[in-house]
């Protein structure tokens, strides 16, 4: 592991590789701060520039300092504005917005700075102990065990979608496998569902889906309904950034709780940063005493500290399925996974074998990106906040612009944009109707993998066999169906339960 | 019926005509020694459209709010559709014809004009009305992007219309 890190640390202290991520850091902290736009949009609309460079190490460390940025500005407009730009920051709003109420925005706004510094600090050295041991694990799996991991990854990203939400998840997943099947698979050579077009022989642009589904309906919501983030703050004043040495030492086994727990929730698919956050300020409510535990939605310093750190926390660990199995556990990482891709990287196990300089840098950035994010970001503050007062009339036209052009560039092809604007549209139909877009993505890019594997085991097994004869494919298949399962059964035994309590009165 | 039933209803429609295409269509063009596969091009397809049809009844009759105990279609949204009317649809429909109308002209009319234009009709859809300030801010925006795009990351954008080249 300590070549590794060196190796990291090499590739890392470039100068080339340093100043993206500055530039991730100060570009996504600016866009993420802009209420409606969060990590999956500016991802997104980064990677045409980040697939330009050429340099898979050097790009993704430009798209992981954007991410880190990202979700530090949407910490910032939950604080000012109560406009949460992410759903993994509405519970830091629950306690920020109060202390900014009270004229302690600048506060606020370093205790989330140093939650998040230390959250993904040490989320950062969890990954660093995990990775490499699941990866050992993962070498292990053939493509049968592949395809059953990946149906595992999609049941489950379905099963923590929420109560009465399961089927809704699982049919977007399956859009977003029929979406995939569209164009040529690498093992048919034939075409398929392209309707005779010329322009969907390749398939559908993964950028362009992911522009589609994110970041245009955003821009369509804050058409249609003016109100969403025309919350005005007070014009950015912030003044004293400080807290007090007893406010740090209430923070201090907050840190150290949610980073951890925080941490392994990101691990998990679907859960990610905002199951992280909400469960991180829960159990923080109920661990404290007293007073304390009054004061949680009325500005307490706590209450601040647990959601910032766990969300960070478990962004750091939704990179351990992305970089040693290749299977994303978020929008976020699956849009990370598409880039990699495009930039003819395939992570998973071997990704630590075959090109350890891209594993290690990516992970030293990480902890040069929560530093940057500390030391750039916490002076600029006061500067950075003057975003939020662009016009509306102008900012609206740009975002729409910069979704068409990511489309665009990459593609250099003017149907791309027909279909962006046409499933755009649809997408904001679906988030009307609160269908998750999230698992349409993830089954988008997993559903040629997902295929491949599928059709290997089969032409080695000749047929279906292989999920009996496998033991490891079987297990991970039926705790695929539990997950799915689960939820509606616990809900029927609940249900049964308090009938038959109404039945004994 | 809510909105998110009757998309399903539409989604069991798509998953019909889907499987329609993969089960009696694909498999005509399919040489012969391909048939011998366990696999063919249309397995996977056949496989999704039989459980998207599925998981698209359970939505639109409502049976997994039924068996979570609740009325069907309780859609915990933060889009109220009764106020569909307040919603500003007719600029969001505005911006929509103009992204079509810009996909269009880009080639024609060369990057740097269309974009200016993109960004000046954008801007007056949404009621911005100080004409020269748009113009400017357009004009300048749509520059910097394209030098960016073309001088610094290398992509050819045509800047100018088809008739200069």
């Amino acid at each position: 592991m300590i070549e590794g890190i060196l190796i990291g640390l090499q590739a890392a202290f470039s100068i080339q590789n340093l100043a993206m991520v500055i530039a991730g850091c100060l570009i996504g902290t600016f866009i993420g701060m802009l209420p409606g736009l969060g990590p999956m949009s500016i991802i997104a609309i980064m990677i045409p520039v980040a697939v330009g460079i050429g340099d898979p190490a050097a790009a993704l460390i430009l798209l992981a300092g954007v991410y880190y940025g990202a979700i530090f500005g949407g910490s910032t407009s939950s604080i000012l504005l109560n406009a949460p730009g992410v759903a993994g920051t509405v519970a830091t709003s629950f306690d920020g917005y109060p202390m900014a109420r009270k004229g302690q925005a600048g506060k606020a706004l370093t205790i989330a700075a140093v939650a998040s510094f230390a959250g993904g600090t040490i989320g950062a050295i969890l990954l660093m102990v995990f990775a490499p041991a699941l990866s050992t694990v993962a070498l292990l799996f053939h493509s049968a065990e592949y395809f059953a991991l990946m149906i595992l990854g999609l049941s489950a990203i379905a099963a923590f979608a929420g109560t009465g939400q399961v089927a809704k998840a699982l049919m977007m997943t399956i859009l977003g496998l029929i979406l995939a099947t569209v164009g040529e698979g690498a093992l048919f050579n034939m075409p398929r569902f392209t309707m005779g077009l010329m322009d969907l022989q390749s398939g559908i642009s993964f950028i362009t889906l992911a522009m589609a589904m994110f970041a245009l309906p955003e821009a369509m919501f804050l058409v249609l309904m003016p109100s969403r983030g025309a919350a005005q703050g007070d014009g950015g004043k912030i003044e004293n950034l400080r807290f007090s040495r007893e406010e740090g030492r209430k923070m201090i086994p907050v840190i150290g709780r949610q980073s951890v727990q925080g941490f392994f929730i990101g691990v998990l698919p679907g859960a990610g940063a905002t199951i992280a956050s909400f469960l991180g300020y829960a159990v923080e409510r109920n661990l404290a005493k007293g007073d304390e535990q009054a004061e949680f939605g009325k500005g307490s310093v706590k209450g601040l500290a647990a959601p910032e750190t766990a969300n960070n926390a478990a962004c750091t660990g939704s990179f351990v399925p992305l970089l040693t199995l290749g299977i994303p556990g978020s929008g976020t990482t699956a849009i990370l996974l598409g880039a990699l891709i495009a930039l003819n990287v395939t992570p998973g196990p071997r990704l630590m074998i075959d090109t350890p300089e891209i594993f290690w840098a990516v992970i030293i950035s990480m902890f040069i990106g929560n530093l940057v994010l500390l030391i750039l970001n916490l002076p600029l503050i006061p500067y950075i906040a003057k975003i939020l007062a662009i016009p509306r009339n102008y900012l609206i036209p740009f975002i729409l612009f910069f979704t068409l052009m990511g489309a665009y560039i990459g593609q250099n092809n003017a149907t791309e944009l027909l279909i962006l604007v046409g499933l755009g549209v649809m997408a904001t139909i679906l988030r009307f109707a609160d269908y998750p877009l999230a698992p349409l993505l993830i089954g988008f890019i997993l559903g040629t993998m997902l295929e491949d594997n599928f059709s290997r085991s089969m032409q080695l097994y000749r047929g279906l066999s292989f999920v009996i004869e496998r033991p490891m494919t079987l297990a991970l298949l039926g705790i695929a169906v539990l997950l799915v399962l689960l939820p509606s059964i616990r809900a029927r035994i609940a249900r049964n339960r308090a009938q038959g309590v109404a039945d004994g009165d | 019926m809510a909105l998110d039933r009757w998309i399903a209803l539409i989604f069991v429609a798509f998953c019909c005509a889907y499987g329609y295409a993969a089960f009696f269509t694909m498999d005509q063009l399919l040489p012969p020694f391909m048939q011998r596969n366990p696999v063919w091009p249309s397995t996977f397809p056949k496989v999704l459209a039989v459980s998207g049809a599925l998981v698209g009844l359970i939505i639109a009759l409502g049976l997994e709010s039924r068996a979570a105990g609740r009325a069907p279609s309780n859609s915990s949204s933060e889009f109220d559709l009764s106020k569909l009317m307040e919603y500003k649809i007719g600029q969001a429909s505005a911006l929509i014809g103009l992204m079509i109308v810009f996909a269009l002209m880009l080639r024609p009319v060369g990057f740097l004009a269309s974009t200016t234009l993109f960004l000046f009709f954008g801007a007056a859809i949404l009621g911005e009305r100080r004409w020269l300030i748009m113009l400017v801010v357009g004009a300048a925006a749509s520059f910097s992007v394209w030098y960016l795009v073309e001088e610094v990351l290398g992509i050819f954008l045509r800047p100018w219309p088809f008739f200069l080249g």
